[in-house]
């Protein structure tokens, strides 16, 4: 195959395009593909500080890489899940990738900013790993966000990324979600004095494969993180990436086609279910929560002081019968 | 022909293209980079017998089904 730009030879193919691309345009390409998007979305402007979440794989690095080939002002943050070794290696992926760039990576670990890991969270509360990592991560990438005065927070979450998850919330008709999925959340404020409650979310990547996220990373030479994570076998949006991935194979262009055709022709009539919610702070953290649900119960707490707070007594009670234990003996 | 991650040898006679030994070998093409010495392949790229390949998984799992979800 030839570069479809200089037609010297080709590295990459793009079925879905009818394209190929030779080292140099390939690049050119996906960074022409992320401006695009960032430019259609309204995603962030040249004054914006952009926070970037990195995990040390393939789509996180790329995107921050992109970012500042675009020059936006970038800083990267990397959350330690305590997930064994695999964090152990994520981390170093990120903070080699940072110091080849010379720019700045915020570290934090989940352990020392609320004393559990995500295994022994789900070993605790009984809660499906992914779960309660998205729960964490969701938690603290706002929290980091807004404690370090960030505009912006960038995900790596590409098209596959997106069309798994709009498949599915149609799957579930979970019209909430259906609504939500939008390639930028906006910033939400609470209170009288309208203090920031939520960051802008953005998704730079979603025009971007997920084969063409690992190629940028190839050729520009970003040592990425390529084993996945031990907690994520039979992980359901796995499932999903495989199944649309054999349409794709078969037909070139179906996950464009229905992640686009979703945006521009569906999404605005789930728009009443995306929910004005009420906020208010939590009792546990003081963070913005959905008040819908939490006066019912009279815990004002969010879902993460909640999960945490279960976390906590379960241990407590493992500690105090283990206590028993050694007394008995 | 040798192949890597996971690293293994696979006798597949007569596949002349990336395209025909992925069929060969039953691996979603889309799922997919193949890598010879560093660089990428196209499906199209001619193949020698004593080609040692990288097959690199590019799909990746998360946590996802609840996105958005506490906002």
């Amino acid at each position: 195959m030839r570069c479809r730009v200089c037609r010297a030879h080709a590295v990459v193919d793009i079925r879905r395009h009818n394209a190929a691309f030779c080292p140099d345009h390939f690049i050119g390409h996906v960074n022409s593909q992320v401006a695009k998007a960032i430019k259609e979305f309204k995603m962030a402007s040249a004054e914006d500080r952009l926070l970037v979440a990195v995990s040390g794989g393939k789509d996180s690095l790329a995107v921050w890489d992109i970012l500042m080939n675009l020059g936006y002002d970038t800083t990267g943050f990397y959350l330690d899940l305590g997930i064994g070794g695999y964090s152990g290696r994520s981390k170093e992926a990120a903070i080699a990738f940072a110091d080849s760039r010379g720019v700045k990576l915020i570290v934090r670990s989940l352990r020392e900013e609320h004393g559990f890991s995500v295994p022994e969270l789900s070993a605790l509360t009984g809660r499906v790993p992914c779960s309660g990592c998205g729960l964490n991560k969701r938690y603290e990438f706002n929290r980091a966000a807004l404690e370090e005065g960030f505009d912006v927070l960038v995900t790596g979450h590409n098209l596959d990324d997106e069309v798994a998850t709009l498949f599915g919330n149609v799957l579930g008709w979970n019209t909430q979600m259906l609504g939500r999925q939008r390639p930028v959340l906006e910033e939400r404020v609470v209170g009288a004095g309208a203090a920031r409650a939520f960051v802008r979310k953005i998704k730079p990547l979603i025009r971007i494969a997920e084969r063409e996220t690992a190629a940028y990373a190839l050729i520009r030479g970003i040592d990425y993180i390529v084993e996945e994570c031990p907690m994520v076998e039979g992980n359901t949006q796995h499932r999903y990436k495989e199944a649309l991935t054999l349409l794709e194979e078969a037909s070139p262009g179906t996950k464009h086609r229905m992640y686009f055709g979703f945006l521009k022709n569906v999404s605005d009539r789930f728009a009443e279910d995306r929910g004005a919610t009420e906020l208010i702070p939590c009792a546990g953290c003081g963070a913005p929560t959905v008040a819908s649900g939490a006066h019912a119960s009279g815990e004002l707490m969010c879902s993460f002081c909640k999960t945490k707070a279960l976390a906590q007594a379960r241990r407590a009670e493992r500690e105090d019968a283990t206590g028993r234990g050694v007394k008995r003996r | 022909m040798k192949l890597r991650n996971p690293d293994r040898v696979v006798e597949v006679d007569g596949p002349r293209t990336v395209s025909a030994l992925l069929n060969r070998l039953e691996v979603v093409s889309e799922a997919v980079l193949v890598i010879r010495d560093a660089t990428l392949l196209t499906r199209d790229e001619p193949l020698a017998p004593d080609d040692e390949l990288e097959i690199r998984p590019v799909l990746s799992g998360g946590s996802r089904p609840t996105e958005g979800a506490g906002r």
